[in-house]
Formats: C-alpha cells, structure tokens, sequence
C-alpha cells in the first residue's frame, strides 16, 4: 500500500509548512460528502494518531488514517497550474467517476 | 479536474463551498488584494500578472477600466481618490488632488462630472474594490465571502464609513476595517509576541504615515499616528528628474519633462541594487551627454525629505510619551522603503535593525488577508484587534459647552453613556448635538450630528433622567442613541459624518486645544454661571408665579425681585466672578422665601394625616 507525490506538490508542500510555522506533514483522506459521494482532503498534520499509517516521501510525512488509506492506495499526489489558479490534484486510480466539475468522486 | 489546497485541520470545505475570505490593502497609489492559501499568505495576480494594481480609474464613454491609465482625450481617469473618500467639497479646496473633470458640488459633496454622470469619490473608488473582486474571483474560481479591508490609522469616522460604502458598493462584504500599521505588525507575526512597542514607517508613493503601536497580551493599539499627506517616493523621482535637468543643461517641454520622471522612476529602482546608473536619455528621445548618477549622488538628493521624516517620527514617538530606546520594533511598510538609504538612514537614527523582510508593497495586504483569515474561522488562533479613537467625542451641553462622553485614545468598540436632565420645566424635547474635538466650547469642535428626543413626559426642571449612549463599533463607526428612563422612549442615530477631516486636522485641533487650554477654562466657567443664573431666575420666576403673593410681604417681594434684575443684568457683563456673585446674591435674598415655601408645601402634604404615617 502506498500513496506518492511528485516532485513538483513535495517542494510545494514543503514551503507551505515552512510558512504555516509549525505541522508535522501532510493528512490525506477522503470524506463522504459532494454531488458524486467522496471528497479528497488535504490538511496540514499536527500529530498522527494511533492507527494512523506513516509514509515518509521526498522529504514529506503523509499521514492518513486506515479507512481512507483504502480509497487512496496507489494515488499520486500533484501540485499544478489551471489558468489562474494553482492548486493540488490526486491522480486515483480507485476512482470510478466524477461530478462535473471535478471536486468530488466516487470509487 | 478541480484544484485542491491545504486546509487548517478539520477544516476541510465541502466541495462547491468555495467561499473565500480576502484581505484588501486599498492604496492611495496601488492596491492589492491577498488571501491565505494553504496556510500561508498570497498576493493574487491580475490577468497581467500584477500584484500592485494601481489605483486608478478611467471612465470613457463606453466602459470603465482599472489599473494602467489610459492616455486619450476621451477618457477621465482618476488618481489618489483615497484622498477625497470620506471628505467634503470645503476640504477638497485645500488638497493636492488633481481632478480631471468638472466638480459639481451644491451640498458640499463632492461630485464629479463624469460624462454627465455626477460620481462620488466613494463610487469611484467602488470601481477599485469591485475590480479587486473580480481579481480574486478569477484566480480563485469561487466565491469572495467576505473581506477585511485595511485604512490609515488616522482614518475617521466618515473616512471609515465611505471606505465601508464604496465596498458595499462593489458587493463586498466588509467583516473589519483594520488599520493599516496594525495590518503590517501581523504580516511579521509580531502578535505572538508578549508585549511590545512596534513603530510603523509607511512610506508610500505619496504619503508619508507613522505609527506607534502598543501590544500587549496580543491586543494591539494605535499609540500616535503623524505623517505628510504630500510626501512619498515620487518626491524622489522629482529630485532626480530635476537633478539630471540641472546636470546636463537641459530644455525640455512639459511632455518631456513627464518621460524623464517616469525614466528618473526607473533609475530609482535600478540604483536599489546597483552602486551607479549611466544616464541614457536617447531612449526617450532626449539628445544629451552622457551622465552617471552615483548611489552617492542620490542618497544625498533624498536625505532633506529622510530627515524630515525622521523629525515626525520623532514627534510622534513624543505624542505617545516614548523615546527610541523604548522601540522594540520598526516595521517597514511602502515600495519607497525598499530604498536601501531610507533603510540605513532609520536603522542610524532609531539605532535598531528595521524590519523589512517581507516585501514592503505587500505587508499591509498580508496582514489583512491573515486576519480575514483568523476572522472567518479557518485558523483556530484568537486574536482580538483594538484601535484607539483619535479625537474625543461627546455631546452639547446648556451654554454651548461639550461634555466628552467618549475621551480621545479610548480603545474600541467602546460604550460608554451619562445621564441629562431637562432643564426647563414641562420641557418635552431634548436636542442632541454629537461633536468631536477637544475645546470645551461646541463652535470650536466639529459637528457631526443632530437630533431631537421628542415626547418627554412634562415634568419640573431636573427631574427627567435622560440617557444618551455612544456605541463604536469595531470599525470605528459610531451610534448614539438617547433614552428617557421613564417611559423608555428611544431615538438614536448612526453617525455618517458629512463632513471631512485629516490627519493634519486632527493634529490642529489639538495643538488648538493645548493653546487654548487655559482660555477654554474660563469660557467654560464663565458658559457655567451664565447657565447657573439662568437656571436660577428661571427657578425664581416660577416660584414667585406660584406663591409669591401668598408668602411675601410686599418688601421682601420687592427685594428678590431686586436681587433677580440685578443677576439678569450681570449675566450680560460677561464677567464670571460678578455673576457667581450675583447669583449668591439672590439666593441669600430669597432663602427665606425658598424656607417657607418648603414648609408651607410639607404642611399641605401632611394635611389631614396622623402623625404616625410618617413614622
């Protein structure tokens, strides 16, 4: 089981938390919510909790708690431009499908 | 597929919530508009790629465009409207402001004749927020739910209140006005720190602002503000246009004259990080020797304007009973400070290394975008902002006096209230007067509002308790509202000043009040015992009508009445001692009267009833 991030989202990431002062790393996960049932989130980590699982990925801790580590698994995790806007995106290859305008999913 | 950022944890939004809280530094020369994105503070860019939006505005018969001047005969376009928000025509006569169009002004507001369309200073400058707005929206693809923007320290009421119009104008919703050195102390985290003096040099393009706040237990507070509403970095590039005029003999025309500011505006820039500049004026068109401007040669150009920034520094620091060693930290705020001589010149004088490490165009908008950020709740940290009122305010008294309800420096949102009463028997109105200023007499204050209490039950002089209340809120506007106890009757009013006031006003109206102390005094004392008196033959007269026949012998009557003409006429002597005098006169004259008034009233109370009763 696994989860990665590009090189482009790791130094991304990395600045933010220098910014943000203080965080351990990265929580990913998924929340059931949205027009297409699933949400990703992507939070700043404070501390892991007991069942959380650890990866350590370019300099990066990804935390993420069992349950969604299962929709998560083999995603990658990327930092790119959309016109005006930057942001993060998973590239999931537990998705099914989509809503329309991208922001939520379902596997 | 849409983008995602990092959120606060446990404060993932639920997609399509895409409600953004901005932070928008509303500049004199530029402004800019700034959120926090994924924990940390960003500027946003125009479509061009600019943070710095200068805030200019053109009108042409078609549209209306923000940002780059458009240079054409058919096109109006507006600068430095920040100048004229929340100022009337009278004040508008003194300012540098250049207008570009014909002013029509009938009710002291100003308006300007746009293509025959009458705009306010406020509606233009709605056309700025409104184009921030858009700004955002676009390269946020979502929604602006709010927004905390920023005003200078000395900003008042009505200044406040218009920049909150105009953004109410252009849609926005307003959660705080925030001062601007407050907004740059946040940028740099200095809130963590436990307590401090922070002073804050605002050099801009045009003006010059100083502050000194106070923070304690994370509680800032505008200490003093000073400045030069006409001083900024263009003075430099005048100087430096002015200086290679001289230097190389030449004779140009006004057009010209413009492309050589601007390419001074250039040199300025390049000398910030280069020891000399060669001259080359083929590249606007200006045949000429060749010149090199050494780092030197400008440092010695702008050090006059430094060192008068130096000695308002110095005064404000004066204003807050501090002196330089009691700064623990200087904050540097505008583009001009990025010149490395502004920086070793305040580093010499204050003798302490200023902070300047965040780019000093963007600071102010940072520390607002990180407190639209605290204020809508994505970050879990609590931090409570206080200003200070720059001028005291209060209300009309008997004999044109004011009572300060609210003194000058008190931190806000305050509430403070007292108690009237009526002053004339059966009096059944009450007109409140709020004012601001410091002089004891209301002609020497400013006024900023009028009202009446109507309906108060008809009762003897005195007896009616009237409260009047003064609220402001956390942007500085305030609300006055006046109740009479009794029957609870209630009126109030949300100031909206009509009319202007600056920083350099606020300056005078206390140095004024210093001048003026001991004058003021005694105009108070003498307004005092001419309202004394007043009252006084009022009281008489009224008890001379009731009962004078009865308890008076012809003599006695004669006497008060003596004593009483002699006090009316004193009054108009204009002579405090003569009238106090006057009035201790009559009461002498009359404690007999007044005595047996008393009892013969107790009598008739008593009447018919048993001792006991009272017992």
């Amino acid at each position: 089981m696994a989860i990665t991030i590009t090189d482009n989202a790791a130094s991304r990431v990395k600045t933010f938390l220098n910014n943000r002062g203080k965080g351990i790393g990265l929580r990913l996960g998924v929340k059931t919510t949205g027009c297409s049932g699933m949400a990703y989130v992507i939070e700043f980590a404070d501390k892991v909790d007991k069942d959380d699982t650890v990866f350590e990925e370019k300099g990066i801790k990804i935390v993420v708690d069992p349950k969604c580590l299962l929709y998560l698994d083999g995603a990658e995790l990327d930092f790119g431009k959309e016109g005006l806007n930057e942001g993060f995106k998973f590239i999931n290859p537990n998705e099914k499908a989509r809503c329309g305008c991208g922001e939520s999913f379902s596997v | 597929m849409a983008l995602l950022q990092i959120s606060e944890p446990g404060k993932t939004k639920d997609p399509h919530d895409k409600k953004y809280f901005v932070g928008i530094d509303l500049g004199t020369t530029n402004s800019l508009i700034s959120l926090v994105q994924n924990g940390s503070p960003t500027i946003l860019k125009d479509q061009n790629d600019n943070e710095l939006i200068p805030s200019v505005v053109n009108y042409t018969k078609e549209n209306i465009s923000i940002g780059v001047p458009i240079k054409s005969d058919d096109a109006i376009t507006f600068r430095s409207v920040k100048r004229l928000i929340g100022k009337n025509y009278k004040d508008f006569v003194d300012n540098k402001f250049f207008s570009p169009c014909e002013i029509i002004s009938d009710d002291n507001i100003i308006r300007f004749n746009v293509y025959n369309k009458l705009l306010t200073p406020i509606e233009i400058s709605s056309e700025i927020l409104k184009f921030l707005k858009k700004v955002a929206e676009l390269s946020l693809a979502g929604e602006i739910a709010g927004c905390v923007i920023t005003v200078p320290a000395y900003f008042d009421d009505s200044q406040r209140q218009a920049t909150k119009d105009a953004a109410t104008l252009s849609g926005l919703n307003v959660l705080r006005l925030l001062n601007e050195p407050t907004a740059a102390a946040l940028a740099y985290g200095l809130e963590r720190k436990t307590n401090s003096k922070i002073m804050v040099y605002d050099l801009g393009g045009g003006t010059f602002d100083v502050s000194i706040l106070d923070l304690k237990d994370g509680i800032f507070k505008v200490l003093s503000t000073g400045g030069d509403s006409s001083l900024g970095g263009d003075d430099f590039d005048h100087l430096l246009a002015a200086f290679i005029e001289n230097k190389l003999n030449l004779n140009i025309d006004k057009n010209k004259k413009h492309e050589l500011y601007l390419y001074a505006k250039k040199l300025k820039a390049l000398l910030t990080s280069r020891d000399s500049v060669k001259v080359n004026l083929i590249d606007i068109g200006i045949k000429s020797e060749s010149l090199v401007i050494t780092k030197n040669d400008f440092n010695l150009l702008i050090n006059n304007l430094l060192q008068k920034t130096l000695i308002i520094s110095n005064n404000v620091l004066v204003d807050s009973n501090l002196s330089i060693k009691d700064i623990d930290e200087i904050v540097l705020v505008g583009g001009s400070t990025k010149t490395p001589y502004v920086k070793k010149v305040i580093e010499d004088y204050f003798n302490k290394k200023p902070l300047s490490n965040i780019n000093p165009d963007n600071v102010v908008a940072i520390g607002a975008a990180i407190q639209a950020d605290l204020l809508s709740g994505n970050s879990q940290e609590e931090l409570l902002l206080l200003d200070v009122t720059p001028l005291s305010l209060g209300i009309e008294t008997m004999g044109e006096l004011v009572e300060v309800i609210i003194p000058r420096n008190s931190t806000i949102p305050v509430t403070s209230s007292k108690e009237y009463t009526t002053f004339k028997d059966g009096q059944n109105a009450m007109s409140i007067h709020v004012v601001q200023g410091e002089r004891d007499v209301v002609s020497d204050c400013r006024s900023l509002a009028k009202f009446t209490l109507n309906d108060i039950p008809p009762m003897v002089a005195g007896a009616a308790r009237i409260k009047v209340e003064f609220q402001i809120d956390a942007d500085g506007i305030l609300n006055v509202s006046a109740i009479e106890t009794m029957t609870s009757k209630f009126t109030s009013i949300e100031v909206k000043p009509s009319y202007g006031i600056s920083d350099r006003d606020i300056e005078n109206m206390l140095k004024d009040s210093f001048d003026n102390a001991e004058k003021d005094i005694e105009k108070r004392h003498l307004n005092e015992a001419i309202v004394e008196a007043e009252r006084v033959i009022l009281a008489i007269d009224s008890a001379l009508d009731l009962d004078g026949d009865n308890l008076l012998n012809k003599n006695e009557y004669k006497e008060i009445c003596v004593a009483r003409d002699n006090l009316k006429e004193k009054i108009h002597s204009k002579n405090k001692d003569m009238i106090t005098e006057a009035i201790k006169n009559l009461e002498k004259r009359s404690e007999e009267f007044v005595s047996r008034r008393m009892n013969s009233s107790i009598k008739s109370i008593m009447k018919g009833k048993e001792i006991k009763e009272y017992s």
